[in-house]
């Protein structure tokens, strides 16, 4: 299945990259900051796509590695005053490394087990971020992480540190991509439809769930490194149950094995929670309630029910991928 | 000698409500072959509706009984209404237990506030036993008896009636055992509800030594995930087996390293999936 297999999706991508390059200095701020955080929680979506959609593992657990990425990074400006590449490049080492001890446990694993596993380690991190006082500050958090400055270019302003998450939202994009339209990435997908017939044909499918895990993992740590510079706050419910289930859902309302979905589905959550939260504290009553709307309406999320619908006008056959598992065992 | 004696009771007794917890979430498993993330909100809920009986009767036995018996209503109706729609699809059986746990956690705020209670244990097991220097107290002596009550009345509901051979035949194999004649559906529900029951008891139980508050479901979920991780889904044995392990071992930990205390259901769960992927017991 190619990622980019309408035209229209191909259309609405260059429509929407090039509004995002053009208009960010025509909208007010507050429109701004909540389109940056579009594209960080789409980065992070993604990250969860790559596992969910594209190689069929339903992780609850990334908000793990955009956890300690968002808390190296607090730890780092806060009590060390480091700078900009110092806590990119240990933030972006750190999530890779716990991705690869953490997907020594996980992968060998599937289906359900797969997802308890990658939810007790999140929390383990949790737990991490909310006892663990004296380094992460518990339950308050870390306050007054400074927004970054690169080659003495500083990103205070809210226009400017936009584009530098669309930037680096761009590459994310761009490399995940190039991931899943890789042989590799359609080896992954193979793996989705039947783990066991890949093996026979000789896939090491093992390997190749964990270099996915890997990758996934430095991607949420990438997500997590721009959240902790947006938002200046670091607390315990970034590596929360509840984060990863925001996550998880802006992939399954997107369209898992889209890539693209996700971004849509970031959009729908981000600006919804926002648009809500002036109104009432019911934001988690309202995001079960889309959980369930999503999958007796919209079992393959937004896109998925677009493209059905494109294919159909086509009378192609139906696709057999399945929306994000696997219907065999 | 008198640290390690203490921890190992409370270890057991922690591992014990464990058991309440797991062997539901195992159980549910074993029959519909999804995870329940709903789970923990049984536990949490099942405490709220003891904790508002209590205030209400100040009889403990009535709080047990109403909270399992609103919480088994509960699971049926979710089994019965929409779980039941997705049958065999088991992703979208999970995604809809995590909206209905997201549901529950925001419902309990509303209904029961944000303050943390703790449910008053019966009278006469409120005291404490005393050996020498030691002291226990009663009523976690209590939890441990009801878990052991609990695990024979379902080892016996499983390998010695006839419901039982309903539930193992459906276990194994779902279209077989619909082809001689057993009501799968009616078993799946009704696993479901007993699922329900226990994490709610649980949920009364723990409410009186650990408290509950706003967000304990999503705390003891991942305690009742490594449980089954570690003791193998599905499977009763491996539920007590894991209980006990991750009891013991999260005890000592906070006890030990209190900073790093939820550090510690990390290692059972990496050394036993080392060796075994599938859990101790587990079959998958």
């Amino acid at each position: 299945m190619a990622v980019l297999d309408t035209r229209g999706t191909r259309c609405f991508s260059a429509v929407a990259f090039v509004l995002l390059a053009v208009l960010p200095p025509f909208l007010s701020s507050y429109v701004l900051t909540l389109l940056t955080q579009v594209l960080i929680f789409a980065t992070l979506a993604m990250s969860v796509d790559l596992l969910l959609g594209f190689t069929g593992l339903a992780s609850l657990g990334q908000a793990a590695y955009f956890g300690l990425s968002a808390y190296t990074v607090a730890v780092l400006t806060t009590k060390q005053g480091a700078g900009f590449w110092q806590t990119a490049a240990l933030s972006f080492v750190l999530s890779l490394v716990l991705a690869a001890l953490f997907g020594l446990i996980a992968v060998h694993a599937a289906g359900t087990y797969f997802l308890m596993i990658t939810l007790a380690l999140g929390q383990v991190l949790w737990g991490l971020a909310y006892r663990w006082v004296s380094m992460t500050g518990g339950d308050n958090g870390l306050a007054g992480v400074p927004r970054p400055s690169v080659q003495r270019v500083s990103f205070d302003d809210p226009t400017r540190f936009f584009y530098f998450t669309l930037v680096v939202f761009l590459v994310s994009a761009l490399v995940l991509y190039l991931v899943v339209e890789s042989p590799f990435g359609y080896s992954l997908q193979g793996i989705r439809e039947s783990d066991g017939r890949m093996r026979i044909l000789g896939y090491h499918t093992w390997l190749h769930k964990y270099l996915a895990f890997i990758i996934s993992g430095a991607f949420s740590g990438v997500s997590g490194f721009l959240w902790a510079y947006y938002n200046g706050f670091v607390s315990p419910q970034d590596v929360s149950l509840v984060t990863n289930m925001e996550s998880f859902l802006m992939v399954a309302m997107g369209g898992p094995g889209t890539l693209f979905g996700s971004t849509v589905g970031a959009l729908v959550i981000v600006f919804l929670k926002n648009f809500v939260s002036a109104y009432t504290k019911r934001w988690l009553l309202i995001l079960g309630g889309m959980y369930i709307l999503t999958i007796m309406y919209a079992p393959k999320g937004i896109l998925g029910a677009l493209r059905e619908w494109g294919r159909r006008k086509a009378s192609l056959p139906r696709a057999t991928a399945t929306a994000g598992g696997r219907t065999d065992r | 000698m008198e640290f390690w004696v203490t921890q190992m009771f409370n270890g057991i007794s922690f591992g014990a409500l464990l058991f309440l917890l797991a062997s539901g979430l195992s159980l549910i498993f074993g029959v519909m072959r999804i995870v329940n993330i709903a789970h923990g909100s049984y536990y949490m809920l099942g405490a709220y509706v003891g904790l508002s009986v209590v205030w209400r009767t100040h009889s403990f036995a009535l709080a047990l009984l109403a909270g399992a018996a609103t919480i088994a209503v509960i699971g049926v109706g979710m089994e019965r209404l929409f779980l039941r729609r997705f049958h065999l699809q088991e992703q979208a059986q999970m995604l809809l237990t995590m909206g209905f746990a997201l549901i529950f956690e925001d419902l309990a705020l509303i209904i029961w506030g944000g303050d943390p209670y703790t449910i008053p244990p019966p009278s006469l097991l409120s005291g404490s036993m005393h050996i020498e220097t030691l002291t226990f107290p009663l009523y976690r002596f209590f939890v441990v008896a009801m878990a052991i009550a609990v695990g024979l009345f379902l080892w016996l509901l499983q390998e010695r009636t006839r419901v039982g051979a309903m539930i193992r035949a459906s276990v194994d194999d779902k279209e077989m055992a619909g082809g001689v004649g057993i009501n799968v559906p009616l078993v799946s529900a009704g696993i479901f509800g007993l699922g329900a029951f226990l994490a709610a008891i649980g949920g009364v139980m723990g409410g009186a030594f650990l408290g509950v508050f706003p967000g304990v479901d999503f705390e003891v979920l991942p305690f009742a995930f490594v449980v089954v991780i570690v003791g193998g889904l599905g499977s009763l044995k491996g539920a007590f087996v894991g209980s006990m392990l991750v009891g013991l071992v999260d005890n000592f930990g906070k006890a030990l390293l209190p900073e790093l205390s939820y550090f510690t259901l990390f290692a059972p769960m990496a050394l036993v999936l080392a060796v075994r992927p599938t859990g101790l017991f587990g079959r998958v």
